[in-house]
C-alpha cells in the first residue's frame, strides 16, 4: 500500500515536472515572438503616418514615404499568384487524380519535395538567367513574379495534392456511380471539397513570399526608383529589399533608420493581414461547401 | 418505368493475380430482390460492383465471361460506362452524400447528365425524395446541409440520389450495415417498395435481412457460386451443405 502511494507520488510529481516544462517552452517561443513584434511596432509606429504609407522616397531614402515599395510588392505577389494558382492546382490535380503509381510519379514528388527546399538565391539566379536574360523579360514585375511563382509552386502543388488525396474515397465513387465523369467529380465534388485547404495553403505561402528578398533581387527590384509601374515589365521597389537597403547601403545609414523600423512594421502588418485573409476565406468557404 | 434483367455467364474476375470470382453464372429477373450473401471476400461484392462497372476504378482488375444487362453485353466495346451507370444506380454501405444541400444532392445525378431545366430538377427532386421515403422529412429544409441529416437519413438521401437519375437497376452494397435498427427497418421497408419499379440487387451480411427482403437468394462461398434459389427454399432447404451451415451461422 504504502509503496504504491509512494509510486503514484512520484508519477505525479514528474508529471508535474514535465508539464511545467512544456509550458516554460511554449512561453519562451512566445515571448521571443513578442519581443521581436514589438520591438519593431515601437520604433516603427513613430514615423508611420499617412505621408509615409503614401508618399515617395526622398533625400537618399532617409524622408518621405514607401510607397512605390509597398505597390511593387503587391504586383510581384499578386503576379506570382495569378501565375502559380492554376499551374499548381492543375499539377496537383493531375498527379493525385489521374497519374498512374508509377515510378515517374514518384519522382516528380519527390522532386517537388526537393525543389521546395532550394534556397530562395537559387531560385533568383534561376529566375535571372531564364525569365530575364534569355526570355529577355528584364528586371520587371513579370520576371519577379515568374521567380516567386517557382518558389511557391511546390507548395501549391503538395497542398493541392494532399487536399484532394485527404478526401474519402467514398465521394468518388458516389459521383461516379451516378453517371458523372472523372472531370464533373474532379470539378464539383472533389475541388469544392479541397478548395479551403488549398486557398489556405496557398495565402500561406503567399505571406512567405511577400518577405523574399533573394528571388526578386536579380529579377525584378530597383534600389531607388521614385514612380509607379506602369507595365508588368517595369521595374520596381519592394518593401523586403527596400529594407535591406536602407539598413545596409543608403547614404545615411543613421538617418534612414527610423525609416527601416518603419518598412519592417508594414512588412509585417501586411504578412499579418494575408494570414488573417487565409483563416477568414477558410471559414468562408468551409461553410459555403456544406450548403452549397 | 421499364426494370431490366441481368445476366451474367461464366464469369472470373481477379485482381491482379488474385481470382475473386470462379465461373459465376446467374440470372436476375425483372422486378426481383436478389440478396447476395456468403462471408466476407467470398466474392458477392466484387459480383456487385461488376454490374456498373465500379471494378474498373481498381488497377489490375480483370474480367472473363459475359454480363448483360437486358440482353446488351457492358463489358462490350461501345459501351458508354457513364450510361450504364445511369442505367444501373449504386447505394454504398455507408452514407456518402455530398458537402452540398439536400436538394443539390438529389439534383446532382441530373446536372452532372446534362439536365438544365430547372423545373424539371425541381420536381424529379421531389419525386425522388418521395420514392425514398423521405420528402416529409426534408421538404422544409432542401437548402439545409445533407450533413445535418441522421445516417439513417442519409442513407435515404443516397437512394433517392440514385433514384433521381431513374435508373432500372439498383445495386445496394450492405446499405443498412451502418444503420440503427430503426433506420434499418425503414431502409428494408424501402426496398420492398422499390420492387415494384426495380430490379434490385442487395450484398447483405444479415441473414434476416436478406430473408426479409429477397425474393431470391445467392450464397457464394470462395469466388463460387455454390447455391441460388427461391430465397425461401435457401433459408429452409438448402440443396448444399455449406449454404445451410452458413445461413444458420455454423460459420461465416
Amino acid at each position: 500500500m504504502a509503496s504504491a502511494d509512494k509510486t503514484a507520488r512520484r508519477k505525479r510529481r514528474s508529471e508535474k515536472a514535465v508539464f511545467w516544462l512544456l509550458r516554460l517552452m511554449s512561453l519562451a517561443v512566445v515571448g521571443v515572438l513578442f519581443w521581436i513584434l514589438g520591438f519593431i511596432v515601437v520604433k516603427g509606429i513613430e514615423v508611420i503616418d499617412w505621408q509615409f504609407l503614401t508618399g515617395m522616397p526622398k533625400e537618399g531614402m532617409t524622408e518621405g514615404g514607401i510607397f512605390p515599395a509597398i505597390v511593387g510588392t503587391l504586383c510581384l505577389v499578386a503576379g506570382s499568384v495569378v501565375i502559380a494558382f492554376p499551374i499548381g492546382v492543375m499539377s496537383g490535380i493531375y498527379i493525385s487524380e489521374y497519374a498512374p503509381d508509377n515510378w515517374l510519379v514518384k519522382f516528380i514528388r519527390v522532386m517537388t519535395n526537393n525543389l521546395s527546399g532550394v534556397p530562395s538565391i537559387v531560385f533568383g539566379l534561376f529566375g535571372m538567367a531564364l525569365f530575364v536574360n534569355t526570355l529577355g523579360f528584364g528586371d520587371s514585375i513579370i520576371a519577379g513574379s515568374c521567380t516567386l511563382a517557382l518558389l511557391v509552386l511546390p507548395v501549391v502543388i503538395r497542398t493541392t495534392e494532399e487536399a484532394l488525396r485527404a478526401i474519402d474515397h467514398s465521394y468518388r465513387v458516389g459521383s461516379l456511380a451516378l453517371g458523372a465523369t472523372k472531370l464533373q467529380t474532379i470539378r464539383k465534388v472533389l475541388l469544392p471539397m479541397a478548395f479551403p485547404n488549398i486557398v489556405t495553403g496557398l495565402i500561406l505561402s503567399v505571406g512567405r513570399i511577400s518577405g523574399e528578398t533573394a528571388p526578386i533581387l536579380f529579377t525584378a527590384v530597383a534600389y531607388f526608383l521614385p514612380k509607379l509601374p506602369t507595365s508588368i515589365f517595369d521595374q520596381v521597389m519592394a518593401l523586403p529589399y527596400h529594407l535591406y537597403v536602407i539598413a545596409t547601403s543608403g547614404t545615411d545609414l543613421e538617418a534612414a533608420r527610423p525609416m527601416a523600423y518603419g518598412t519592417a512594421l508594414v512588412l509585417i502588418l501586411i504578412v499579418l493581414f494575408i494570414n488573417l485573409l487565409a483563416g477568414g476565406l477558410r471559414r468562408y468557404f468551409g461553410n459555403k461547401v456544406k450548403t452549397n | 418505368m421499364e426494370t431490366s434483367s441481368i445476366s451474367a455467364k461464366d464469369v472470373n474476375f481477379y485482381y491482379g493475380d488474385f481470382q475473386a470470382l470462379r465461373n459465376v453464372s446467374l440470372e436476375m429477373e425483372r422486378n426481383t430482390v436478389t440478396a447476395l450473401i456468403g462471408p466476407s471476400g467470398c466474392g458477392k461484392s466484387t459480383f456487385l460492383r461488376l454490374l456498373n462497372r465500379m471494378n474498373d476504378l481498381i488497377p489490375g482488375a480483370r474480367l472473363e465471361g459475359k454480363v448483360t444487362v437486358d440482353g446488351e453485353d457492358i463489358y462490350g466495346k461501345n459501351v458508354q460506362v457513364v450510361e450504364l451507370r445511369k442505367k444501373v444506380g449504386m447505394v454504398f454501405q455507408k452514407p456518402n452524400p455530398f458537402p452540398k444541400s439536400i436538394f443539390e444532392n438529389v439534383a446532382y445525378g441530373l446536372r452532372v447528365n446534362g439536365v438544365r431545366d430547372r423545373e424539371t430538377i425541381r420536381s424529379r427532386v421531389e419525386e425522388s425524395l418521395r420514392g425514398a421515403a423521405l420528402w416529409e422529412e426534408v421538404k422544409d429544409k432542401l437548402k439545409r446541409s445533407a450533413f445535418e441529416l441522421s445516417g439513417g437519413q442519409q442513407q435515404r438521401l443516397c437512394i433517392a440520389r440514385a433514384l433521381a437519375v431513374q435508373p432500372s437497376i439498383l445495386l445496394m452494397d450492405e446499405p443498412a450495415s451502418a444503420l440503427d435498427p430503426v433506420s434499418t427497418s425503414k431502409v428494408e421497408d424501402l426496398i420492398y417498395e422499390l420492387k415494384k419499379n426495380y430490379t434490385i440487387v442487395i450484398v447483405t451480411h444479415n441473414m434476416q435481412q436478406a430473408a426479409r427482403v429477397s425474393d431470391r437468394t445467392a450464397f457464394f462461398y470462395l469466388g463460387k457460386l455454390v447455391e441460388y434459389d427461391r430465397t425461401e427454399k435457401i433459408f429452409t432447404h438448402p440443396s448444399e451443405e455449406a449454404t445451410q451451415n452458413y445461413v444458420t451461422g455454423r460459420f461465416g
